[in-house]
C-alpha cells in the first residue's frame, strides 16, 4: 500500500495543492506542458520507424547516439515551442487582421494584403531556391539555355519570381472564393484540368520540377498565417461558413505554381 | 558536430524566412488597418515561440533524424540493387516498406498540418477528429510515396498516376461530404513540408541514380508530387466513412 502524504501534520490538502498550483503554473506554461505531451506523441513514429530499420533491417545501432539523442529533444522541445506560438500568435494574429479588413470594408486594402502574404512568404523560401536551381540546370543540360552560369542563374531567379507571383495570385484567387462564396471544387478541378492540358505541351524536363514546386511553396509560418486568415474572413462575412469557405486556401497555393511553371517552361522553350 | 555553427545558420535562416511575414503584417496592420494589437505582449511571445520552436526543431531535424534517414535510404537501395536479379518485389521489399513507413511517420510529425488540423478540428466544434485526420492524411502520403517509388522502380510515366489519382479526387468530391472539401483539398497542399520534404527527396534522388536506366533529373523529382492526390483521396475517404458510420448506427 503507498504511503499517504495527506496523513502527515501540516501537509496541505488536496484543494490547497490544487489551487497551489493553479496559481504558481501560470497559462502558458500549462499551454507548454500539454503541448510537451503531444510532441511526444507526434514523434512516436518517426522514432519509431528510424529505430526499427537501423536495428532490425540495416543490424547496427547509430554511430553517435548521444548527438541523435540531443537532435531528438531538439526536435520535441521544438515542436512543443511552435504549437504554443501558434495558438498565442500565429492564429490569433491572423484572425483579427482578417476581422479588421472586413470592417474596414476595403477589398483593394484585403487583396493587397494577400498578394504580400503570398508572394513574400515565398520568394525566400529555401526549399523553393534549391528547386529552381536544379530546374535551372535541367533546362542548362536539356540545352534550352546556354550552359553558363550566369543563364542559369538568370533562369533560376526568373523561375522563382515566377513560382512566388503564381502563389501570391493563388491566395487572391482564393480570398476572392470567400468573398463570393464560390463553391471551391470547380477552382480547384478546374485548375487541375489546366495542369493535365499543360502536362501535355510543357517540356519533360520541367514537369516533375513544377509538379514539385507545388508542393515545396507552402512553408511552416505562411501556413498557420493564411489558415487564419481564411478561417477568419470566413467567420467575419456573414453568410459564410468557416468550414465550407474558410480552408482552401492552400489548395490555390499548391495548384497555381505547377500551371505558371509549365508555362514558364513553354514560354522559354 | 559543430552545434554552434549550425545552430548560428538555423536561426540566420529562419530570421530570412520570417522577415517577409513580419514585414507584411506590421505593415498591414500599423500602416493599412491602423490598429494596435489586442494583446501585443502575448502575440510577441508567441512570435519568440514560433521562431525558436522552428529553429530547435530544424537543428533536431539536422542533426538526429536527417543523417539517419537519408544513411538508411542509401543503405536499402544499396542492399536491394546489389542482389542483380533486378525488379523483383522481394529485392525492394524492405525499400517499399521504407517508404510507407517515412511517408507516414514523417507526416505524423509535420508542423503544418498540426497547425491546420487543429485548426479544423477547434472550428468544427470537434466533429472534426483532430488526430483521425492526420493519420488519414499520414495514410494518404504512405500510399503515394509507395506507388511514387514503384513507379521509379518501373519506369512507369508520371502523370499517369498523378491524373488517375486527381481523376478519383474528382469522382470522391462529387460524393463526399460538402464541408470536408475545402479541407481535404488543403491537406494535399500542407502535407509535403520540413519533414517529409528531405527525406522523400533523398529516397527519390537515391533511387533514381541507383535503378539502372533511370534519369535522376526525369524520375528522382516528382515522388513528393504523389503526396498530395493522395492524401486528398484519404482524407476525402475518411469523411465518407464517418458518414457511412454515422448512418448505419
Amino acid at each position: 500500500m503507498a504511503f499517504n502524504f495527506q496523513l502527515l501534520p501540516g501537509f496541505p490538502s488536496r484543494p490547497q495543492l490544487r489551487s497551489a498550483f493553479r496559481f504558481r503554473i501560470s497559462p502558458i506554461l500549462r499551454n507548454l506542458l500539454r503541448a510537451l505531451t503531444d510532441s511526444i506523441r507526434d514523434l512516436t513514429p518517426i522514432i519509431t520507424v528510424i529505430a526499427f530499420f537501423q536495428i532490425v533491417v540495416l543490424g547496427q545501432a547509430p554511430d553517435d547516439l548521444m548527438t541523435i539523442i540531443a537532435g531528438m529533444l531538439c526536435v520535441a522541445a521544438g515542436l512543443t515551442l511552435f504549437v504554443a506560438g501558434l495558438e498565442m500568435a500565429l492564429f490569433p494574429l491572423g484572425e483579427s487582421m482578417a476581422n479588421g479588413f472586413v470592417h474596414k470594408g476595403s477589398p483593394t486594402a484585403l487583396l493587397a494584403f494577400a498578394f504580400a502574404l503570398g508572394f513574400g512568404t515565398t520568394v525566400a523560401e529555401p526549399a523553393l531556391i534549391a528547386v529552381c536551381t536544379e530546374a535551372a540546370r535541367a533546362a542548362a543540360e536539356a540545352g534550352v539555355i546556354a550552359e553558363d552560369p550566369a543563364a542559369i542563374a538568370r533562369y533560376a531567379l526568373e523561375l522563382r519570381y515566377v513560382v512566388a507571383f503564381s502563389v501570391g495570385l493563388a491566395i487572391v484567387i482564393g480570398v476572392v472564393r470567400i468573398l463570393k462564396g464560390w463553391p471551391i471544387h470547380w477552382l480547384i478541378i478546374g485548375g487541375y484540368v489546366l495542369v493535365v492540358v499543360m502536362t501535355a505541351f510543357a517540356p519533360r524536363e520541367i514537369i516533375s520540377i513544377a509538379y514539385d514546386s507545388g508542393a515545396v511553396t507552402t512553408s511552416t509560418i505562411t501556413v498557420p498565417m493564411v489558415t487564419a486568415l481564411g478561417v477568419g474572413l470566413a467567420s467575419s462575412i456573414r453568410g459564410r461558413n468557416p468550414m465550407l469557405d474558410g480552408f482552401g486556401l492552400i489548395a490555390f497555393a499548391s495548384l497555381t505554381p505547377m500551371i505558371f511553371v509549365m508555362g514558364y517552361g513553354v514560354v522559354t522553350n | 558536430m559543430d552545434w554552434a555553427g549550425l545552430t548560428f545558420s538555423t536561426l540566420f535562416g529562419t530570421l530570412r524566412d520570417v522577415l517577409p511575414i513580419v514585414l507584411v503584417v506590421v505593415v498591414f496592420q500599423f500602416l493599412v488597418l491602423r490598429r494596435s494589437l489586442a494583446n501585443p505582449a502575448r502575440v510577441l511571445t508567441g512570435f519568440v515561440f514560433v521562431v525558436l520552436g522552428i529553429v530547435l526543431f530544424l537543428i533536431g531535424l539536422e542533426t538526429a533524424i536527417f543523417p539517419l534517414g537519408r544513411g538508411m535510404a542509401e543503405q536499402l537501395i544499396a542492399q536491394a540493387t546489389a542482389g542483380a536479379d533486378g525488379q523483383g518485389w522481394l529485392s525492394y521489399g524492405w525499400i517499399y516498406l521504407f517508404a510507407f513507413a517515412i511517408g507516414f511517420s514523417t507526416t505524423m510529425a509535420e508542423p503544418s498540418l498540426i497547425a491546420v488540423a487543429g485548426k479544423a478540428g477547434e472550428i468544427s466544434g470537434g466533429s472534426v477528429g483532430v488526430l483521425g485526420l492526420r493519420f488519414a492524411v499520414a495514410l494518404g502520403v504512405a500510399t503515394g510515396i509507395t506507388l511514387g517509388v514503384y513507379r521509379i522502380i518501373y519506369g512507369l510515366p508520371m502523370h499517369w498516376f498523378i491524373i488517375a489519382g486527381y481523376i478519383v479526387v474528382v469522382i470522391q468530391t462529387a460524393m463526399a461530404p460538402r464541408k470536408m472539401v475545402p479541407l481535404a483539398y488543403d491537406s494535399g497542399g500542407v502535407t509535403t513540408s520540413t519533414v517529409t520534404v528531405p527525406l522523400v527527396a533523398a529516397l527519390g534522388l537515391g533511387l533514381a541514380g541507383a535503378v539502372p536506366g533511370r534519369n535522376p533529373l526525369i524520375d528522382g523529382f516528382g515522388l513528393i508530387a504523389f503526396a498530395a492526390p493522395f492524401a486528398i483521396i484519404s482524407v476525402l475517404a475518411y469523411s465518407q466513412l464517418s458518414v457511412y458510420m454515422a448512418r448505419k448506427g
